[in-house]
């Protein structure tokens, strides 16, 4: 059963003295199989409402109009042991990793934490143990990472621990957003091979994203996004591979080129 | 050709709670007219404090410690304050990261130009400046009415090119350019880097860019520097760099370029940057390095040429594959 955005439409207030509002999500429905164990990429630029978007399906935001439905329910009615189940069935990788974590927490108890709360582990010694096999799943070694505090780790152990955290609560789904606009390069491909690997353990991933090339690197279906509504969508092959929309056409042409091309800027003034 | 800018052995020392960071350790590069170089590494490889240095913007606990830089026959780094006053904007210009921190908040466009006019004593006469900023502000494609706005009315990109605008507006020999267009959408991106190589071009001027995404240097410089823990490790023609990095670091940083090729390879380096109080002995680069034989432990790696202007620092550079 789904994870379910049905028609979602949220404004927000543009300021105490006005009645006028901005318009952060238009309509848009998504439908996520966890079962299918899919890769969908929401694609776009600032203000094209993706962010918003992660934020209702992880509910920690209400659309103004429109639905978001887990295994067929209104997560405002979900209530008990079903709110439970859609909390640890859905979890967040978000694009910051400094604001992230509690800076009270031990990283130890930035895990222990979760998993004796939605009972995977049913001691503390079970739950140190779950802690350790997470932080090593993302290339971490437990030694020195469980007893510091997040303040004490680097940008890019932080973004492991937030994938890792995620993981070790054996999600269905996955919202991911902007996972690696904040780290080097040289670990992007780590961070997003521990995301791509998740599909193969079966957990489907919604993948939020300005860049075209690792939206085409890791997802099987892509959802272009501009100005709160959606402007194309479909397998990654025709939306990035041959695209209908002249807007996505835009965001392909602005891709830097992968190899030296003097020619890249040409005709580029306009833009 | 002379350069317009000759670097010679540059320190850069932060003071930490944990020792003296090295951030800066012995960099050597020259600046051709006209051209456009990309200073390219990792957070913490020490490439925008190289770029900052300068222009002499290192605050404590931060100190240059050593070098010269040579524009116009004086060194930058030994300037006094009021010559230091007069080149900076006239003769060496910065274009910032984050346009909306650059930029006086509480300042209309037209102020910003002002103060950079009168600190420099030109252009003089009301109507002088008035047709002065506007002709900036239309050579970086923006309308002259724009001088009237403040910067939070304007968008990312439009107060990215008023930045632009302010760099070329006494029309310097050097540009330097800190990640200018970081916080923009792709498509912004884009069209603010045309306007920024035209206009570099436009005035003659040579420019140092400072980013991460090597991408985006492919598609905008003439040549390529790559720093590792506060090393110049490979420089040289981008064209070349990219067929033949010489440097595994380089290699790396390529290879890691996400791309639309076969798709799920994720391709990267493993570990981290290493500490700048006490780096590893021999190459920075060793523990991390695919290619690493013992030798690299102990042995700092000297500068070798593999081209007219190709240089590398690899005790392996001389070898064909060395990703192997």
């Amino acid at each position: 059963m789904p994870l379910e955005l049905r028609d979602a439409r949220v404004t927000f207030g543009d300021g105490l003295f006005t009645r006028r509002r901005t318009i952060a999500l238009d309509g848009v429905s998504l439908r996520l199989d966890p079962d299918a164990a899919e890769t969908v990429a929401v694609v776009g630029e600032s203000g094209s409402g993706k962010t918003t978007l992660t934020r209702l399906l992880l509910g920690l935001l209400r659309p103004n109009d429109g639905r978001v439905l887990w295994r067929g329910t209104d997560l405002r009615q979900l209530r008990g042991a079903a709110l439970l189940e859609y909390r640890r069935s859905v979890q967040a990788v978000f694009q910051d990793p400094f604001g992230a974590f509690n800076p009270a927490h031990r990283v130890d108890r930035v895990l222990t934490l979760p998993a004796r709360r939605f009972g995977l582990a049913v001691d503390a010694t079970a739950a140190h143990a779950l802690a350790v096999r997470a932080v090593e799943a993302v290339g971490l070694r437990p030694a020195e990472t469980l007893g510091r505090y997040p303040h004490q780790l680097s940008g890019g152990q932080r973004q492991r621990l937030m994938v890792a955290r995620a993981m070790m609560l054996r999600p269905r789904v996955i919202v991911a957003d902007e996972p690696v606009s904040m780290v080097d390069a040289s670990l992007r491909a780590t961070i997003l091979g521990a995301l791509h690997a998740l599909r193969l353990s079966g957990v489907t991933l919604v993948y939020v994203t300005h860049d075209l090339t690792t939206a085409w690197q890791l997802a099987d279906r892509v959802m272009v996004m501009r100005g709160g509504a959606v402007v194309e969508e479909g397998g990654v092959e025709g939306v990035i591979g041959a695209p209908r929309h002249p807007y996505t056409r835009a965001l392909l042409a602005a891709v830097p080129p992968a190899m030296p091309d003097p020619t890249w800027l040409e005709d580029a003034e306009a833009a | 050709m002379t350069p317009v800018l000759s670097v010679r052995d540059l320190h850069v020392e932060f003071g930490t709670p944990a020792g003296l960071a090295r951030a800066v350790a012995g960099v050597s590069f020259d600046l051709i007219p006209r051209e456009r170089l990309g200073l390219v590494g990792e957070s913490g490889s020490g490439k925008t404090t190289t770029a900052l240095a300068l222009l002499r913007l290192i605050r404590p606990p931060g100190r240059i410690a050593g070098g010269v830089a040579t524009l116009d026959g004086r060194d930058l780094l030994t300037a006094a304050p009021a010559e230091l006053r007069r080149l900076r904007g006239a003769r060496i210009a910065l274009v910032p990261q984050g346009a909306m921190n650059a930029l006086n908040p509480v300042l209309d466009i037209r102020a910003q130009f002002e103060d950079l006019f009168d600190a420099h004593g030109e252009p003089r006469g009301r109507a002088a400046r008035r047709d002065r900023i506007a002709a900036l502000l239309q050579s970086v494609g923006l309308q002259p009415e724009v001088m009237a706005r403040f910067p939070h009315q304007l968008s990312g990109g439009m107060r990215q090119r008023v930045c632009i605008a302010l760099a070329i507006a006494l029309r310097p020999a050097v540009i330097v350019a800190d990640e200018p267009t970081s916080a923009l959408d792709v498509i912004v991106q884009k069209g603010v880097l045309a306007t920024l190589a035209r206009v570099q071009r436009e005035i003659g001027a040579a420019l140092l860019i400072v980013g991460h995404d090597m991408g985006l240097m492919a598609g905008f410089v003439h040549r390529i520097a790559v720093m590792y823990a506060g090393r110049l490790v490979e420089i040289g023609p981008v064209a070349e760099v990219f067929a033949r990095p010489r440097h595994p670091y380089t290699r790396a940083l390529i290879e890691s370029l996400p791309r639309f090729g076969p798709r799920g390879v994720f391709r990267g380096l493993p570990g981290t940057a290493p500490s700048l109080v006490s780096p590893p002995p021999g190459c920075p680069l060793h523990p991390r390095c695919p290619a690493a034989i013992p030798r690299c432990a102990v042995e700092p790696p000297a500068e070798t040429r593999h081209g007219p202007a190709h240089l590398a620092r690899c005790h392996r550079a001389e070898e064909a594959d060395l990703a192997a």
